[in-house]
């Protein structure tokens, strides 16, 4: 929830005038926030990337181009890729359902929409396992029919999907229920039908949340470990996302390969700092600035 | 195109928003329902416009029962309280979309939407800020595109839900009476939901009063005013003095009392006067008088407020116009005596 409100801040900033501290408190918080943060946040930023080129440009970029490496990146992108796009249907769906209707168990839907979020990881993990392992519920089943999930990619692809689900349905519900139903209705009065209603009038209203929720989704669908670890099998060059592979490398002794793998899931943190900052801006730019104006206008009229 | 509503009722959980509802509007007709919030009026819209569905009961446009269809299949003019204006639309791209987006083969072309969506601009007086956004515009400005968008798709009904009642006092007035010039030149067929009884009165051709549910009454505004059907319509649509009376102090005839029949019980029936149909003298003249105490005098306004205690503890309020004020030379404290020129009960 916090995320919400940092956009929901952003979208409408609140004007508190500028208090005036004594010098020796202001001094203190900041260099205290900015202290923390260095230790906490930066140094070991930089230290990811210093052990990464520890031993020359050539050993970090033969750590990455390593088949096995590849093939962690390929199967990361190809579970983010997945869980993406099941996360948009299901986060559309849910919040939509949430936010226009009134139906019996919706605040039981609500619920479970956070559920992902409360379990711990490793257990989300093991439900697949119970279900589709072996031993499993649907187990039998799958052996009979030959078909893989546990231990293969789409098991990594449940598990990432699962523990990323409340991400943007949790962006879009707030933005749904506060932009209210009356644009749309006013759309269906004028002849739309249901799908231009939603292309035209609901999906570009909820368009910066939307990339917001999915921005969010890929970035921890990349970096989760603990699902994916007890789904995963750890098979070396064929179940490994990065996250697992990086562990591998590091109980290993290779240190230089470990933080150079590390610092690709390390620079895609950063991109994806960087494009949250480019969202919250321009939808601060499109929703923020133009109310100011119209007041001043009514004012003057 | 006419609108017949039959026999409609809506609840809402355990509350009954409308409660076997008839209503009739003529062609070419501007209809204003008036009443409370809660009193369904607009529900009773919102199920005309296929918004809401009713849970009994029938809707006719122009004699054909649309109640099974939808809003899109209705085809009638809406215009909601706060705008409900596309946001990420221009005002242009808003008065356009429902011609935008109507399938290829009923679409005008493209040059002629462009021509239509100016032609209402102007209508609006809004063709200098096309380009704009709605954040960008004033109150007024916002509900007369809503306005051009719902009249974009030519509706052959135009629905207007308390469309000036987000708005400051100054800028409803003056949006109003363009309402009333505007419906005069197209003469569609309309709907007006409001909870205020001058809009109501000064605008339509015959207002609805609703209250809990069902219409208390339907006529002109003349009709309503002076012969109203009951006592809630009496009360909703100006101010008055309430007497839980002791006729005898009014020593009243029945011509006093109006045509309608007493109300209340035998020995204390209600009865109604508006303050400024209430006389004030500082003599006793005529029959029907109370002696009562000037309590507060506000001279502020278009006629003078007097607020009068009487000796049995009433109290009363009286208008009289300013001439009569200075005439009078009332003081807080004074004593005068009051007698009513129409006196009504029901």
């Amino acid at each position: 929830m916090a995320r919400i409100a940092t956009l929901q801040a952003w979208v409408s900033p609140s004007g508190a005038a500028p208090r005036r501290d004594p010098a020796w408190v202001r001094w203190t918080l900041v260099g205290t926030a900015v202290g923390l943060m260095g230790l906490f946040l930066v140094l070991p930023l930089a230290a990811v990337f210093a052990y990464a080129l520890e031993k020359g440009v050539a050993a970090y970029l033969a750590a990455i181009c390593e088949p096995e490496a590849w093939s962690a990146i390929k199967l990361t992108l190809l579970a983010a890729g997945f869980a993406g796009p099941l996360n948009l249907v299901f986060g559309l769906a849910a919040s939509w359902a949430v936010a226009r209707f009134d139906f019996p168990g919706k605040s039981l839907l609500l619920t479970l929409i956070d559920i992902p979020f409360t379990i711990s990881p490793v257990i989300s993990g093991m439900l697949f396992v119970l279900l589709f392992g072996a031993q499993g519920w649907f187990g039998r089943w799958l052996t009979d029919h030959d078909l893989k999930i546990i231990f293969a990619a789409p098991g990594i692809i449940l598990a990432t999907t699962f523990v990323t689900l409340p991400f943007i349905a949790r962006v879009l519900i707030p933005q749904l229920e506060s932009t209210g139903a009356e644009e749309e209705q006013a759309a269906l009065t004028l002849g739309a039908s249901g799908w231009q209603m939603f292309w035209r009038v609901t999906l570009p209203n909820l368009k910066w949340a939307l990339l917001y929720g999915v921005i969010q989704a890929n970035a921890r669908a990349m970096g989760e470990f603990g699902a994916v670890s007890v789904v995963s099998g750890h098979i070396r060059g064929v179940t490994n996302t990065l996250p697992l592979y990086v562990e591998i490398l590091y109980d290993d002794y290779q240190l230089v390969p470990a933080f150079a793998v590390a610092s690709l899931l390390t620079g895609l943190a950063l991109v994806t700092l960087v494009v949250k900052g480019v969202v919250e801006w321009k939808a601060s730019r499109e929703h923020g600035g133009a109310p100011e104006l119209a007041s001043l206008e009514e004012r003057a009229a | 195109m006419t609108i017949e509503v039959r026999n409609l009722s809506k609840s809402f959980a355990a509350f009954l928003a409308l409660d076997r509802v008839n209503l009739r509007v003529e062609t070419g007709e501007l209809v204003a329902l008036l009443g409370p919030s809660g009193s369904g009026k607009t529900t009773l819209l919102r199920v005309i416009a296929g918004l809401e569905f009713p849970d009994r009961g029938e809707v006719l446009l122009d004699g054909r029962d649309m109640t099974a269809q939808n809003a899109p299949a209705r085809r009638v003019g809406f215009v909601f309280q706060h705008y409900a204006l596309f946001r990420h639309m221009t005002v242009f791209e808003n008065v356009a979309f429902g011609l935008s987006i109507k399938p290829r083969r009923e679409r005008p072309p493209t040059s002629q939407i462009q021509a239509r969506v100016w032609k209402l601009l102007k209508l609006v007086q809004l063709d200098a800020q096309a380009d704009r956004y709605p954040s960008q515009l004033s109150g007024g400005q916002r509900q007369r595109v809503a306005l051009a968008r719902a009249l974009a798709v030519e509706p052959k009904v135009l629905l207007l839900d308390e469309p000036f009642g987000a708005l400051d006092a100054k800028v409803r007035l003056e949006l109003r009476r363009w309402l009333r010039r505007l419906h005069d030149e197209l003469r569609i067929t309309s709907v007006l939901v409001t909870h205020d009884q001058e809009e109501a009165l000064e605008v339509a051709d015959r207002v609805a009063i609703m209250n809990r549910g069902h219409i208390e009454q339907v006529g002109t505004p003349e009709e309503v005013y002076h012969r109203p059907a009951s006592a809630f319509v009496y009360e909703f649509l100006g101010n008055f003095n309430l007497f839980h009376a002791r006729l005898n102090a009014w020593q009243t005839g029945s011509d006093a009392l109006g045509d309608g029949p007493l109300g209340g019980s035998a020995d204390r029936p209600i009865v109604y006067v508006r303050p400024h149909l209430l006389h004030i003298e500082r003599r006793p003249c005529g029959q029907n008088r109370v002696v009562a105490r000037v309590e507060r005098i506000n001279s502020a306004g278009p006629l003078v407020k007097v607020q009068l205690a009487t000796d049995t503890g009433e109290t009363l309020e009286a208008a009289i116009s300013h001439d009569r004020y200075a005439e009078l030379q009332l003081r807080k404290d004074d004593a005068v005596y009051v007698s009513p020129r129409e006196l009504k009960a029901f």
